[in-house]
């Protein structure tokens, strides 16, 4: 096996120093006709620029609605081995942590009726299976759950959540993203498995506003550690920081969002009542600076790409919240959202574009949240607004 | 076929727990700092004392079974077989002792590994299936992302920047990998709306859900042509309807492309999370090189190390010196797409008679 088919313009992605996908395709192609086929198709979308995908008819396993993406060759004649080449979607373990042991036993499975061919992982964090025939769902799918292993979620659906590292390996997270995040994923199996959602949720969760996992930008709702209370500083820190070189005046003091720091050369000074908790200072300087003390998040809602009115970034929907087990205050806001959303949401509308669209105020005031200023940037600009009946002198 | 096991749902993902290196697990949620002591290689000190190293190396992200049973190896033989992936898919191997991290770089070195994208770099390119699997891909993503880190892999690997640079290819506006918050990213547009081929369609489609696919309610039923018709005002070159109907195909070699936008980010550090904005509205699919493009890439980059100040994120640069000075350092044209026309266009206007000539 390897070479069935001439590939020039993809040898040519063979050379360079960074990884080759391209090796990867002809290392799988070594035992795979899937792979092989996968590698003459592309070829073919190389030279004529164009994709050779299409949709087809709705496939998975059974009892599911989601976990699988269908694909179609739409040249089959030529490269039968792509004819079909269904993807799944397999839920990653909270941050990402494998034992080779567990890898392995993926890849024997993938090995015997799959491509052998994989991502690791793909953008909304599932270990993705990368093309297989209709006829093998139903054994790959025996095969892994038998293991321990589900499928994540697609179509309008939960999605498969996911986390930044955490408290496994940072410092800085005040809350146990990959707790939160398991916890989030068993909650929610029925509701990521059999899509009846207008469109898709997802869940993202950072342990701090650097957002390693982009919670703010890529999730229906976004949950960002932060706290509550004074920065913890080590002043003797500090001062090594500034003996091996580092200009704190200019590179923390100076940069600091919201000009609370001060430095006499001796003490490293923050009036932390004006704080905004961004990270800067802190991420700089590991060693002498920790969050405050009291830990939670901050809950945020709607972001989206820009299909279809304007890409959305996540906004402050509730300004703390202790994330702490068995999380009921995060599962009933969570309810009550979505029974908002079930509500009135069109097809294919996702939360945000929902509350542009019937306004933020009505979103808060029907789901039964107290609006705060940290909701906003500012203020509305506008004489606009509309007041209640209750509001009103009879 | 041989008999299958037994099919359980609704299971979930295995608990993580059992997935963690002891050191890890020994030390969750205890951890005091950490230090970066190369380009891919960090410490992080626990308040037990005990220290955990982590030696991050790159990848394609589509990888064969067969290099994810090569990397078991490694880390069976080096960290007593436990692994990690980043969220942009970096591969990273921790061991508990100073001791273990020399023959584990060695042996990922020996073994073509590419050891970096820790602190002020380049890290792993997010990005999307393209060509390889999806139907509505305007352009590759692999291929780009390979032809672009050959050319930048020095900042994946030593050189330093003022900040960490972030990178992300979308194959088409569906934009699968959030590269609407990222310094620099690659998203594929189609110019052209989908061809409709009235003949197939009557046979294959389902007219009221190839109606109700549209995100834009640009397509509507044909009752003459027993078909449909689209509006092209409206239609917004997402190539959702082709989904649904395969009679309408969207994809257009020889003006589908790329655009290049710029200046996002995700974290809250210094200011707030930045959305990407338009640098440039086309570039031709040149596979397998896309030498328009990473040559583009690069002119932006090195505007941005030669102007920036330390610690500031393209978006902050550019917030800095203004876009018109941004357009002017990277000698790239402003042309009528740069306006913007869609929902949060007059956020977008300059109300305000101060600006740099
Ligand atoms: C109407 C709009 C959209 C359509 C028709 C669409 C369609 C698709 C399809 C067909 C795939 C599968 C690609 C493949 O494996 O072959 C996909 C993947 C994905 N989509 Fe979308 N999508 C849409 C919008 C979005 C949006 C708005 C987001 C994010 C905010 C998104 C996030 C993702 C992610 C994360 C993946 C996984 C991609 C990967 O790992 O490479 N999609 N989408
Ligand atoms: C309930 C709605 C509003 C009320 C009651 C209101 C009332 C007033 C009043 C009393 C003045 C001062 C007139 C004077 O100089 O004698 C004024 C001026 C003005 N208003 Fe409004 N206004 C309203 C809404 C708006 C809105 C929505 C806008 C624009 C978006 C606006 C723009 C202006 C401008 C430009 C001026 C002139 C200001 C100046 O002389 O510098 N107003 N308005
Ligand atoms: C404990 C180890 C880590 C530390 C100390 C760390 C530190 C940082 C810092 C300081 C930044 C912000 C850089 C800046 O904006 O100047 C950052 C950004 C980022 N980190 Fe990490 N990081 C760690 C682990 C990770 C991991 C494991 C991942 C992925 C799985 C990751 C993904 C990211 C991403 C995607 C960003 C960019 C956010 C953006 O685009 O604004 N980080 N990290
Ligand atoms: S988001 Fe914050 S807590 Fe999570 S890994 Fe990144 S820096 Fe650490
Ligand atoms: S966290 Fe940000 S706002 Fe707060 S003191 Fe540090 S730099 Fe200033
Ligand atoms: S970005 Fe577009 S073309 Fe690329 S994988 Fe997502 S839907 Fe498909
Ligand atoms: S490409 Fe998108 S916007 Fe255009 S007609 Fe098809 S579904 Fe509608």
């Amino acid at each position: 096996m390897g070479t069935k088919h001439k590939t020039p313009l993809l040898d040519d992605l063979e050379k360079g120093p960074f990884p080759s996908f391209v090796t990867e395709i002809k290392k799988a192609a070594e035992h795979s006709e899937y792979a092989q086929d996968l590698l003459g198709q592309l070829e073919l979308s190389f030279k004529e620029k164009v994709t050779h995908w299409k949709h087809g008819g709705i496939v998975g396993v059974r009892g599911y609605g989601s976990g699988v993406i269908g694909r179609y060759s739409d040249v089959p004649e030529e490269f039968p081995g792509v004819a079909h080449f269904h993807t799944l979607r397999v839920n990653s373990p909270s941050g990402f942590f494998y034992s080779t042991k567990a890898l392995r036993e993926i890849c024997e499975v993938w090995d015997k009726y799959g491509s052998g061919l994989t991502n690791m992982h793909g953008s909304t964090g599932d270990i993705i299976l990368l093309g297989t025939k209709t006829e093998n769902l139903e054994p790959v799918f025996a095969e892994l759950s038998s293991r321990g292993w589900d499928l994540g979620g697609s179509g309008s659906a939960v999605r498969t959540p996911s986390c930044c590292v955490g408290q496994a390996r940072c410092e800085w997270s005040n809350i146990d993203t990959m707790a939160i995040t398991h916890d989030i994923t068993h909650h929610y199996q029925d509701e990521m498995h059999r899509p009846a959602f207008p469109y898709k949720f997802k869940f993202k969760v950072a342990g701090c506003a650097i957002d390693c996992i982009a919670s703010i930008a890529r999730a229906d709702m976004s949950i960002i550690g932060t706290w509550k209370g004074d920065i913890q500083i080590d002043q003797d820190e500090v001062k090594a920081y500034a003996a091996a070189g580092m200009d704190i005046q200019k590179e923390i003091v100076e940069l600091c969002p919201t000009g609370c720091m001060s430095w006499d050369g001796s003490e490293l000074k923050i009036n932390n009542e004006d704080c905004n908790r961004c990270m800067h200072c802190i991420a700089k300087m590991a060693k002498a600076l920790r969050p405050g003390p009291e830990k939670g998040a901050t809950i945020l809602l709607g972001s989206k790409a820009p299909i279809v009115t304007g890409a959305l970034m996540s906004w402050v929907i509730v300004p703390f919240m202790k994330m702490e087990p068995p999380y009921e205050e995060f599962y009933d806001l969570v309810d009550r959202i979505w029974e908002w959303w079930d509500e009135y949401g069109k097809n294919r509308e996702r939360i945000g574009e929902l509350i542009e669209r019937l306004g933020f105020p009505r979103f808060l005031k029907e789901v039964g949240i107290e609006p705060h200023p940290a909701m906003v940037k500012e203020p509305r600009r506008d004489p606009f607004f509309f007041w209640s009946e209750e509001d009103i002198e009879k | 076929m041989a008999e299958l096991p037994q099919r359980q749902t609704d299971i979930g993902p295995p608990h993580y727990e059992q997935f963690l290196p002891p050191v890890i697990k020994k030390n969750y949620g205890k951890w005091i700092y950490h230090e970066e002591l190369g380009p891919g290689y960090m410490v992080h000190v626990a308040e037990s004392g005990d220290r955990v190293w982590t030696v991050r190396v790159a990848s394609p992200r589509l990888l064969s079974t067969d290099t994810i049973k090569e990397i078991c190896d490694i880390a069976d033989k080096h960290c007593d077989g436990y692994l990690r992936f980043t969220t942009r898919n970096n591969i990273e191997f921790m061991v508990d002792d100073e001791s273990k991290v020399e023959p584990l770089m060695k042996e990922l070195k020996e073994k073509g590994y590419m050891i970096g994208g820790i602190g002020s770099r380049i890290s792993n390119v997010v990005h999307t299936q393209g060509w390889v699997h999806c139907h509505s891909a305007a352009t590759d993503a692999s291929g780009i992302v390979k032809a672009l880190m050959d050319e930048l892999h020095e900042y994946f690997t030593s050189k330093d920047l003022q900040a960490r640079v972030r990178l992300a290819v979308a194959c088409c506006v569906n934009m699968c990998g959030a590269v609407h918050c990222s310094d620099i990213a690659i998203v594929g547009v189609h110019k052209t709306p989908p061809r409709i081929e009235h003949e197939r369609l009557r046979n294959l489609c389902e007219i009221p859900s190839t109606v109700a696919s549209c995100p834009t309610s640009a397509i509507s039923p044909d009752p003459q042509k027993k078909s449909v018709k689209i509006k092209l005002e409206k239609c917004m070159y997402c190539g959702n309807c082709y989904s649904v109907c395969p009679s309408m195909p969207i994809a257009d070699p020889k003006n589908d492309g790329v655009a290049i936008v710029v200046g996002g980010k995700v974290s809250n550090m210094r200011s707030h999370p930045m959305f990407s904005k338009l640098a440039i509205p086309w570039l031709p699919n040149n596979p397998p090189r896309w030498p328009e493009v990473v040559d583009a890439v690069r002119k932006i980059l090195d505007a941005y190390i030669a102007d920036a100040r330390k610690h500031e994120r393209v978006g902050e640069w550019i917030e800095r010196i203004g876009w018109e000075k941004f357009f002017k350092l990277t000698n790239l044209e402003f042309k009528l797409q740069h306006v913007d026309d869609f929902t949060f266009a007059r956020e977008t206007w300059r109300m305000a008679a101060t600006f740099k000539w």
